[in-house]
C-alpha cells in the first residue's frame, strides 16, 4: 500500500483514498474547433509511456476531493513529488 | 529412511504423547512435534506423490522450503486445507492428515504410469501440445491432464471460519526469529521505539533450535526479549510480502495448531504493518544436490535430518549416507552421529576437505569418500542403497543404506528483500545471490545477508556421472518434476534467459516457488549455456513467500460485507410486498411485484397496463442527483452538456446529454433549473459517481475560473415517479402551493411546494410517455409520502411497478438507456438525438470529436426499432442482425439488438437495435440468426407508442 502525499491536505495518506487520473499537463485546447483532426487526435489519445519518471494526475477522492499532480517512477512505483494543479512540474521533466 | 525416535534428546515433551492419523492409520507423536517430525519418528517414509509423474516422494526439508511432504489437513468437512507443508503443521491430538496426488492409494498409484511414459512429457510438453488441433485438446488432452495433474482438493463447501485483520505500526520490524533476528530486535528495543518480531515457527530460535549448545543462550535472549514492553513477538506468523514504503503483509495462525474441539475465534489474522525500518533475518535454505536418483523417498537435506535429530529427537534412518559438496554436511553428520544416529559414510564431491572434518568423521567410525559422487540410488518407495564412484566415473561401489542426506550448500533467503526491489549481487563463495543495495529503509542481517560462517563448499550443477544427463533421473524441482535433462532440453531448443527457461520447464513454478530449485536450475542452465550465472539473471521473486489462504486475504470482506448493498427508503415496503429484486450498480431495486403466483411476464404486463390505463408508482430514488450551484452554473452546464442551458428559464426542465471528449454518449438525464444560479441534475443510476467525477475534473482542472459548486445529492432525495393518465388526480389532494393545471405546470417543468405536508421539488416529467410526475422529497420523509400517494391512489387503481415494467414502457417510447442501447461508441446522431445537440454553441465536451469525418461517415450504426414478422417472437438482447442469413460464414453482421420486450400497448413484441445506416433501412426486412432458426424482422422508427406525444402533454 503506497502512501501518497496530498499537497492540499499536506498529509501522507494510503493509496485507497486516491484515484488515478492519467497523464498530467495536457490542457484542453481553448478553441477545439481551431484544431486539425490530427492535432485533436494528439490531444485526445496520444500519451507518454515512459520507463521512469511520469507526471500524472491523481485525485484525493476519498479525502479533500481535489485533483493534483504527481511525478512517479513507473519502474519502482515510487512518487518523487506531488504538487498542486496549475503548478509547473517541480523537477523540470517533460513526460 | 526408516526413521525412529532416539531414546533421548530434542525439545519435545516425551511425557505428552499425541495421537494423529495419516491416510486413515493411527500414529503417535509428542508435544513439540511437527507433523513431519512425528511422521518421521513413526517410520513413515512415503509421504506423497509428485505433481506430474506421481512419483513416490519422501520428506525433503524441515521448514517453508518443503516441496514433497504436502498433505491435506482435515478439520471437518468444510475445513479441509490442501497442500499444507507437513513441516509447518504443529501436532495436536486427533490431527487428521491425508496424502495427495495418489489414486487409489499412496503406495499403489495408477497414475504413476505417467512416470513410465515420462519421455512423452518432456519440458515444454504443454507449450508444444497447444499447437495440436483444438479438438484434440478439448476432447483428449485437457480432460486427461486435468485428471492426472493437480495438488490436493479444496473443499466445495463454504468456508465456515472467519478471519481477522488488523493494521500495526512500529519503528522497527524484524522478520525472522533466529539468532540474528532476536539480536536485531533486542538492539532495536534499546532505542525505546515500537518493535515487532515475526517468525513463522511456533518457537523463536530458527536454526539454533537444532543446536543444543546454543539453547541456554537462546533461552536467556528470549527471556530478555519477552520482558521488553515495547516488543511484540508474533510466532506462527508468515511475512508473505514486502510492499512499498516498508509495508509488510503477514498472516498469523490463530487456531490451526489447536485441536478443532477447543479452538475458538478467528482462524487467521492478516497483519498489515507499516514500519520505519525493516530488518530481514530470513536465514538461508540448504540446496539439494542434483544426481541420478535424488528423489527416492529417503533422500533429503542434511540440515533437515540434523533438525529432526537434535530438535525433535528423531533419527531419520538406521543407515545414513551423506552426499556433500559443503562442509555443513559434515558438521550435520558429526552432530547427528553424536546424538546416536548411525552415519555409514560421508561422500564428498570435493577431493580435498578440511583435515579436521575428515579426522573427526573417521574418529566416529564414519567411512569417508572424497572426490566421489553418488551415481545411482537403489529403491523405489524407499532408499535401499547407493552406488557411488570416484569423480562419478570411476569403478562403482555400493553401500547399503536407508537414507541419503544432501548437503549442497546454502541459498540465502532474499525473497522479501527482492519484493522490496532491493538489488541482488552474485556471490561466488555462496554460489548464490546476496542482498545488494536497498531501495527502502531496510537491511538484511544474518544468514540471509551472507553473514554466517559455516565452512566452505563448491557449487555444483549436476553431480558427475558416466551416464549422460538425459539418461539420469536427476531432479531439480521436486514439486514440479523438473529434471536436469529438461533444462538441458530448453537450452538446446534455444532458450537463453532464465525467465524463459523457467516458464518452459516450469522450474520453480510450483507452490514452493523454487525455494530449493531456483539456484540449481540456474547453475545447470549456466553450465549448458557456457555462460556465467550472473549473465543469465535470476527469476523475479514475487509475493507471497508461501501460499496464503484466500480467507486471510479476504478478512471481513465477505458475505454482506463483500460489497454493501444500497437500498432506498422504499426498499422495506417493496420487500413486504414480495417484490422480486435486481441489483443495478450497487443498488437493490424492485424488478416487479408478483401477485398470487404470477410469473414475471404476467406481472410486468399487469404493471404496464396499470400505467397506460390508470396510474403506476415507481421508486426512482436511485437516480443520480447532483446540485449545481453558483453564478456560473449555467455556463458550466453549457460547456459540459450537448444542450444549451443558458436560456432555460427557472422552473423548467431539460433532457441533458453528456458526451466524453471523444464524442461518445456517456450519460443522460433530465435536469431542472430552480433559480438563476441553481440546477437540480439527474444522472443514470449507475453513472452518478462517474458523472460527478468527470464534472469535478473539468471544474477543478480546466475551468477553475468558473464559480460553481457541485454536491452529490443522490441519497438526500427520495424520488417517487407517478405515471399514468390519472397521475394528476392522485397527487391533487396532497399538493399545496403548486398550481397543477396543465397550463400552469406543463410537461418538463419543476415546482416547489409541499406534498402530504412535506417540502417537495415536484418535476413534471415522463419516462413512460404518460402524464407523469417525479416527486422529490427529503429521503427521511420518502416513505411517508410514498404511503400517502398509495392511499390517495387507491381510488384510481394505482399499482406499483418495478424496473422491468419501467424498461418496457420506456422502450415503447424509444427512450434510450445509456449503457444498454448505447455501448460507448455511439454519438448523438447515431442515437437519433440530434435535437439534443446545441448546434449554435461554440463548444461543449465532445463537440470537436463530432466534427471528425468518421463520426458522420456512412455505415455507422444507427438506433432503430425492429418488429418481428411473427408478433410473439421475442428477440434476444445482444443477438446479431444480418442482411443475408444464407451468406457464407462468417456472415457479415450489420448490428445487434439492444432491447427487446413484450409490449402490452402494442399487443406484440418490440425491439430496439443499432444497425448500420439503420434510418435508411426503415421498412426493410432484416434477419436475426439464432441457433435453431432465423427470425425475420422489419426495421421501424424506434418510437412504437404515441409518437406525437399527446399523452404526456395531457
Ligand atoms: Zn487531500
Amino acid at each position: 500500500m503506497i502512501l501518497i502525499h496530498c499537497p492540499y491536505c499536506e498529509q501522507d495518506r494510503p493509496e485507497i483514498e486516491f484515484t488515478y487520473g492519467g497523464q498530467a499537463h495536457i490542457a484542453r485546447p481553448h478553441d477545439p474547433a481551431a484544431l486539425t483532426d490530427r492535432e485533436w487526435e494528439t490531444y485526445l489519445y496520444i500519451r507518454a509511456n515512459p520507463r521512469g519518471l511520469h507526471a500524472e494526475r491523481w485525485r484525493h477522492i476519498h479525502g479533500c476531493a481535489r485533483f493534483f499532480n504527481a511525478v512517479r517512477d513507473t519502474v519502482t512505483d515510487r512518487f518523487t513529488v506531488t504538487y498542486k494543479t496549475g503548478e509547473a512540474r517541480p523537477d523540470g521533466g517533460v513526460a | 529412511m526408516t526413521g525412529y525416535r532416539l531414546p533421548a534428546g530434542g525439545r519435545i515433551d516425551r511425557h505428552r504423547t499425541i495421537n494423529f492419523r495419516f491416510d486413515g492409520r493411527d500414529y503417535q507423536g509428542f508435544a513439540g512435534d511437527t507433523l513431519a517430525s512425528a511422521m518421521a519418528g513413526a517410520g513413515i517414509v512415503l509421504v506423497g506423490r509428485s505433481f506430474k509423474y506421481h512419483r513416490p516422494r519422501g520428506l525433503l526439508g524441515i521448514g517453508s522450503e518443503e516441496c514433497n511432504a504436502l498433505v491435506s489437513i482435515n478439520r471437518g468437512a468444510a475445513r479441509v486445507t490442501p497442500n499444507v507443508r507437513s513441516t509447518q503443521v504443529w501436532l495436536y491430538p486427533g490431527l487428521n492428515a491425508i496424502s495427495q496426488n495418489r489414486w487409489p492409494s499412496l503406495r499403489w498409484d495408477v497414475v504413476a504410469l505417467n512416470d513410465v511414459f515420462a519421455p512423452l512429457f518432456p519440458a515444454g510438453f504443454y507449450n508444444k501440445t497447444f499447437m495440436w488441433p483444438r479438438s484434440a485438446w478439448e476432447k483428449l488432452y485437457e480432460p486427461v491432464i486435468r485428471r492426472l495433474a493437480g495438488l490436493g482438493e479444496s473443499p466445495v463447501e463454504r468456508d465456515p471460519d472467519h478471519y481477522d485483520a488488523t493494521y500495526a505500526h512500529c519503528e522497527v520490524l524484524v522478520v525472522g526469529g533466529g539468532r540474528a533476528g532476536i539480536d536485531a530486535a533486542l538492539a532495536a528495543a534499546q532505542s525505546g521505539g515500537r518493535v515487532i518480531l515475526i517468525d513463522e515457527g511456533d518457537e523463536l530460535g530458527g536454526g539454533a533450535l537444532a543446536d543444543p549448545a546454543q539453547w541456554p543462550v537462546l533461552m536467556a535472549l528470549k527471556q530478555e526479549l519477552y520482558s521488553c514492553s515495547n516488543v511484540m513477538v508474533l510466532t506462527r506468523t508468515t511475512a508473505f510480502g514486502f510492499y512499498h514504503q516498508n509495508f509488510i503483509g503477514a498472516t498469523q495462525q490463530l487456531t490451526d495448531y489447536l485441536e478443532p474441539a477447543v479452538s475458538q475465534g478467528a482462524r487467521e489474522k492478516l497483519w498489515r504493518i507499516r514500519a520505519g525500518e525493516v530488518v530481514l533475518a530470513q536465514g538461508a535454505i540448504e540446496r539439494p544436490l542434483v544426481f541420478n536418483g535424488n528423489d527416492v523417498p529417503g533422500v533429503m537435506l542434511a540440515s533437515a535430518a540434523r533438525s529432526l535429530a537434535l530438535r525433535f529427537g528423531v533419527a531419520v534412518g538406521r543407515q545414513v549416507v551423506v552426499m556433500a559438496a559443503h562442509d555443513s554436511g559434515w558438521h550435520d553428520a558429526l552432530a547427528m552421529a553424536a546424538a546416536g544416529v548411525t552415519i555409514a559414510a560421508i561422500i564428498d564431491v570435493r577431493h580435498v576437505v578440511s583435515g579436521d572434518l575428515a579426522e573427526a568423521a573417521r574418529a566416529m567410525g564414519i567411512a569417508v569418500h572424497t572426490g566421489a559422487a553418488i551415481t545411482r540410488v537403489a529403491g523405489r518407495h524407499a532408499v535401499k542403497g547407493v552406488t557411488f564412484a570416484s569423480d562419478g566415473t570411476g569403478p562403482s561401489r555400493r553401500i547399503a543404506c536407508d537414507t541419503v542426506l544432501m548437503a549442497g550448500g546454502w541459498t540465502p533467503s532474499v525473497h522479501l528483500w527482492s519484493h522490496a526491489k532491493g538489488s541482488l549481487v552474485w556471490s561466488d563463495a555462496w554460489g548464490a545471490y546476496l542482498p545488494g543495495t536497498a531501495l527502502e529503509n531496510t537491511r538484511a542481517v544474518g544468514a540471509c545477508a551472507g553473514e554466517w560462517d559455516f565452512g566452505a563448499g563448491v557449487v555444483t550443477a549436476v553431480l558427475p556421472n558416466a551416464l549422460p544427463v538425459r539418461s539420469q533421473t536427476a531432479f531439480v524441482d521436486f514439486q514440479n518434476d523438473v529434471k536436469a535433462r529438461d533444462i538441458h532440453l530448453a537450452v538446446q531448443e534455444g532458450f537463453r534467459s532464465i525467465e524463459h527457461i523457467k516458464r518452459y520447464t516450469t522450474n520453480g513454478m510450483a507452490t514452493d516457488q523454487g525455494k530449493t530449485s531456483n539456484l540449481n536450475g540456474l547453475q545447470i542452465a549456466s553450465e549448458a549455456l557456457g555462460r556465467p550465472v550472473s549473465d543469465i539473471g535470476l527469476t523475479t521473486f514475487r509475493p507471497p513467500y508461501t501460499p496464503q489462504t484466500f480467507g486471510a486475504l479476504l478478512g471481513h470482506h465477505k458475505g454482506a460485507l463483500f460489497q454493501p448493498v444500497r437500498k432506498s427508503v422504499i426498499d422495506d415496503w417493496a420487500n413486504l410486498q414480495g417484490a422480486v429484486f435486481e441489483n443495478v450498480g450497487n443498488w437493490r431495486r424492485a424488478r416487479y411485484f408478483p401477485q398470487g403466483g404470477e410469473d414475471m411476464h404476467s406481472a410486468v404486463l399487469r404493471e404496464c397496463t396499470a400505467v397506460r390505463e390508470r396510474v403506476g408508482v415507481f421508486d426512482a430514488s436511485t437516480l443520480g442527483k447532483i446540485e449545481v450551484v453558483g453564478p456560473d452554473a449555467a455556463e458550466f452546464l453549457n460547456r459540459m452538456y450537448t444542450n444549451p442551458w443558458k436560456g432555460l428559464a427557472p422552473g423548467r426542465c431539460r433532457y441533458g446529454l453528456l458526451l466524453r471528449e471523444d464524442g461518445f454518449i456517456i450519460d443522460d438525464g433530465v435536469s431542472a433549473r430552480l433559480a438563476d444560479d441553481r440546477f437540480h441534475l439527474t444522472t443514470t443510476t449507475g453513472g452518478a459517481a462517474r458523472v460527478l467525477n468527470m464534472m469535478e475534473d473539468y471544474l477543478q482542472t480546466e475551468w477553475p475560473d468558473l464559480d460553481v459548486w457541485l454536491t452529490s445529492t443522490t441519497e438526500q432525495w427520495a424520488v417517487i415517479a407517478l405515471q399514468g393518465p390519472r397521475a394528476r388526480d392522485v397527487i391533487a389532494p396532497l399538493v399545496e402551493g403548486i398550481d397543477l393545471s396543465p397550463a400552469a405546470f406543463p410537461h418538463m417543468a419543476v415546482r416547489e411546494g409541499t406534498i402530504a405536508g412535506v417540502p417537495t421539488r415536484l418535476f413534471r416529467v415522463s419516462f413512460t410517455g404518460e402524464l407523469g410526475f417525479e416527486i422529490n422529497v427529503p429521503a427521511d420523509q420518502g416513505r411517508k409520502v410514498w404511503d400517502a400517494v398509495l392511499r390517495s391512489g387507491g381510488a384510481h387503481g394505482i399499482s406499483p411497478y418495478g424496473t422491468e415494467a419501467m424498461h418496457v414502457l420506456r422502450a415503447e417510447k424509444g427512450f434510450i438507456i445509456v449503457g444498454q442501447d448505447t455501448d460507448g461508441t455511439m454519438t448523438p446522431y447515431d442515437m437519433g438525438l440530434d435535437w439534443a445537440v446545441g448546434k449554435k454553441k461554440p463548444d461543449f465536451v465532445g463537440k470537436r470529436s463530432l466534427a471528425r469525418p468518421d463520426m458522420s461517415a456512412p455505415g455507422r450504426k444507427q438506433f432503430i426499432g425492429l418488429l418481428t414478422e411473427r408478433p410473439q417472437d421475442l428477440l434476444e438482447e445482444g443477438a446479431q442482425v444480418v442482411l443475408d442469413p444464407t451468406a457464407p460464414v462468417p456472415v457479415p453482421m450489420i448490428g445487434h439488438v439492444t432491447s427487446a420486450y413484450h409490449s402490452v400497448a402494442l399487443g406484440r413484441t418490440i425491439a430496439l437495435a443499432v444497425i448500420a445506416d439503420g434510418r435508411a433501412r426503415i421498412g426493410e426486412m432484416v434477419f436475426i440468426p439464432m441457433p435453431d432458426t432465423v427470425i425475420r424482422a422489419t426495421v421501424t422508427a424506434p418510437v412504437f407508442h404515441d409518437p406525437e406525444g399527446s399523452r404526456l402533454n395531457a
